[in-house]
């Protein structure tokens, strides 16, 4: 139990996922002008991970590894995580059209956020059990929620300031989140993981 | 007409280089930029994969533009790309394991890189073979440099050494920040700046 929570809180704050890892980077630079835009990415990516991240667990250790077929696992995943994009947004647009005006048009771009293939591949590398993978992707997925809305926050504030020219919008976006990543990088030392 | 299509070529191969350079001028494909340039032979290992993958797809890509059917092209895009990335991660794994082992899920993600599916449905979907080889070479090429730009800055000031060769000596105490992630995004940051700082001097000087 005590590990499950280790693993929760170390992938939202000591090891988040976009600002370890550098995952979903586009997006995160992208979609963070507004927060609400932000959030509602934010709220889909959390989504998408954790049932991608079920059935890709479920299909690399029931079907591929007692088939030998782990070499196949990057074409399964990014299989599965399309069609699971794809089922999403049809079953969130005709079941719950509320939510999807708020998260539903960013599902299509979900497709290529590296963050959601990232997190499979990263699970089967560290060889999580079930209940770790899903306390893992979870907590993914959150941080990385909790990581764009505070960049849009930030981006906020920084309308009313002028930065130099030449570092342009994405430039100084980066740098941006290089003192955000720096930030995070101050929880080390709460958790052992 | 050889000549002019060998002129177009090359103008394709500069623009795709320069002007739509992937890191700084359209902020594509950073997940792996930041990721892995903490040393430079992972960056060079990274950009060659990159760049072989992008070679290949947009070639093949190109060859079957006109029976790839429209509704389904993102999803052949992404089929026909992870197989070469499976054929890269492959031949990494046999040939240099201890840069696959260091490179560990990144190489995996070169099938989310924006840089192969942008340049996959901006150009090889509409280009013949030829142009599109030599505009996938210039993007990967611009995007090998650029992290090896970021790699090289990172391994001398972060480390003192240079592709794992101790240059700046044994008194160097290292500048850690450049190590640790945050340092990725200021490298790359002043990086952008930079190059949109030259950018603007190029082109004003054509103008001129």
């Amino acid at each position: 139990m005590k590990m499950l929570i280790l693993i929760f809180f170390a992938s939202i704050l000591t090891n988040n996922i976009a600002l370890t890892y550098f995952l979903g980077m586009c997006p995160f630079i992208a979609i963070s002008k507004n927060t609400k835009a932000a959030s509602g990415m934010g709220m889909a990516v959390t989504y998408v991970m954790v049932i991608t991240a079920i059935v890709n667990y479920s299909i690399y250790s029931f079907v591929l590894v007692p088939m030998g077929l782990e070499y196949l696992s990057f074409l399964i995943f990014i299989i599965v995580i399309a069609g699971i994009v794809q089922v999403l947004e049809m079953l969130v647009e005709r079941f719950f059209p509320v939510l999807y005006v708020s998260f539903g048009i960013f599902l299509p771009l979900i497709t290529v956020n590296c963050a959601i293939l990232g997190l499979s591949l990263f699970m089967i590398l560290r060889d999580y059990s079930f209940l770790e993978m899903v306390f893992y992707s979870l907590g993914s997925g959150l941080g990385w929620w909790l990581a764009i809305v505070a960049m849009a926050g930030l981006r906020r504030t920084l309308m009313l300031s002028e930065p130099l020219e030449s570092l342009g919008d994405a430039g100084i976006t980066v740098i941006l989140a290089g003192f955000m990543a720096l930030g995070f990088f101050g929880f080390s030392g709460i958790l052992p993981v | 007409m050889g000549k002019i299509a060998k002129s177009r070529g090359v103008s394709y191969f500069i623009e795709s280089l320069w002007y739509n350079n992937a890191t700084f001028s359209m902020v594509l494909g950073i997940c792996s930029a930041l990721a892995i340039t903490t040393n430079l032979l992972n960056a060079l290992v990274m950009g060659i994969s990159v760049t072989v993958v992008l070679i290949i797809s947009s070639t093949v890509i190109s060859l079957l533009r006109s029976i790839i059917p429209e509704r389904v092209r993102i999803i052949t895009f992404m089929l026909l790309i992870s197989t070469f990335v499976i054929m890269v991660d492959f031949i990494l794994k046999i040939y240099l394991p201890p840069v696959s082992k260091a490179l560990g899920p990144y190489v995996g993600l070169i099938i989310t890189n924006c840089i192969l599916m942008g340049r996959a449905e901006a150009f090889a979907i509409k280009q013949p073979p030829y142009y599109s080889i030599m505009d996938s070479l210039g993007s990967g090429i611009g995007y090998t440099l650029s992290i090896m730009v970021l790699a090289a800055v990172r391994e001398l000031l972060g480390a003192g050494s240079l592709f794992g060769v101790q240059v700046l000596g044994e008194s160097w105490a290292g500048w850690g920040l450049l190590m640790i992630p945050s340092g990725a995004f200021f490298v790359l940051g002043f990086y952008i700046m930079l190059a949109n700082m030259i950018q603007k001097r190029f082109i004003n000087r054509n103008v001129d």
